[in-house]
């Protein structure tokens, strides 16, 4: 590369000023928070500078090694049962209580 | 005689509640990683899920549909984390981040010298960290910025959406996302090295940040 590292902004190459502005937007380009113009000026910054697209790339394919290695919870069934059984509970309980006031079981669980 | 209005619109809410055990149903996993990661405990995770759902249910009546019903099942879920669980933690209070320089990793991992290499930098990304890694690196993170990090790579809220769940402006929920990220990166960069699979780069030949 013919970059040269010595910028001041945190950029790891040297840049154009084009570079600096759209080094500044990766977060929120990657987090898709960007207006359309704006994401479609930095697409095409980035179709034509390999430097800031490696970078870009980097960054993308973090979120998605974080993202894919924290979904790897196991949920369990079991919880899924009990708040299923809470909800039919208060939803019978409600159908009734505006009569009885709530037939005396208390409302709090365990 | 407003009982009988009482009992009218609580008519329509059984309609609603109905149709909430129908929607919301499909967050559990999703709300409860969310919550495993937020409690550290898989007991307190489930109490939190059962509670966030309890809650849900109750309020559905001022979930306005047609709006997204996955964010405001995770505002729900945060913001009863905040309240009840979080002042029962033993967790140090807020420490600061230490400042870490922008593109921490790509800067020792990927950077110029793998693709000098034309070795391929995001194909060993997946393979290097371990799940149990990623997850102790979010873990680490102070308390607030763990949260931000969480609902945005995690589980991928809005800015806006965060920032509502946690009741900071934007340009908060921007910041802590920033360095939060920073911080994580550094942490995964230091189990790398701990396990040699990637070589430190010293720093002499990085620039300052």
């Amino acid at each position: 590369m013919t970059n040269d590292p010595n910028t001041p902004s945190g950029v790891p190459f040297a840049v154009t000023p084009d570079c600096e502005k759209v080094m500044a937007e990766v977060d929120s380009f990657l987090d898709q928070e960007l207006t359309d113009a704006l994401r479609s000026s930095i697409t095409a910054h980035l179709e034509s500078c390999s430097p800031c697209f490696e970078v870009f790339d980097f960054e993308a394919e973090l979120r998605l090694v974080i993202s894919t290695k924290t979904h790897t919870v196991e949920f369990p069934d079991t919880l899924r049962i009990r708040i299923e059984e809470k909800l039919t509970y208060l939803r019978i309980e409600g159908s009734g209580a505006t009569e009885s006031g709530g037939g005396g079981e208390p409302r709090r669980e365990a | 005689m407003s009982r009988s209005g009482v009992r009218f619109s609580s008519r329509a809410l059984m309609a609603d509640q109905r149709a909430f055990a129908e929607q919301a149903m499909e967050y559990m996993p999703q709300l409860y990683s969310t919550a495993l990661r937020m409690t550290h405990n898989a007991s307190d995770a489930e109490d939190l899920v059962q509670e966030t759902y309890l809650k849900a249910y109750k309020g559905f009546a001022g979930f306005e549909q047609g709006t997204n019903l996955r964010a405001w099942m995770f505002r729900i879920l945060t913001n009863t984390y905040i309240n009840s669980y979080r002042s029962k933690k033993r967790r140090p209070e807020e420490t600061e981040l230490d400042d870490v320089e922008d593109f921490y990793l790509y800067r020792r991992m990927g950077g110029l010298e793998a693709v000098r290499a034309s070795r391929s930098a995001e194909d060993e990304l997946m393979d290097l960290f371990s799940d149990a890694e990623v997850q102790s690196a979010i873990d680490a993170l102070p308390e607030s910025y763990r949260l931000a990090v969480l609902l945005s790579d995690v589980e991928g809220l809005s800015y806006k959406e965060i920032a509502e769940d946690l009741d900071i402006p934007i340009g908060t929920v921007m910041s802590r996302l920033h360095r939060g990220r920073k911080a994580l990166q550094k942490q995964l960069h230091d189990y790398a090295l701990a396990r040699g699979l990637t070589d430190a780069i010293p720093e002499a030949s990085l620039e300052a940040p």
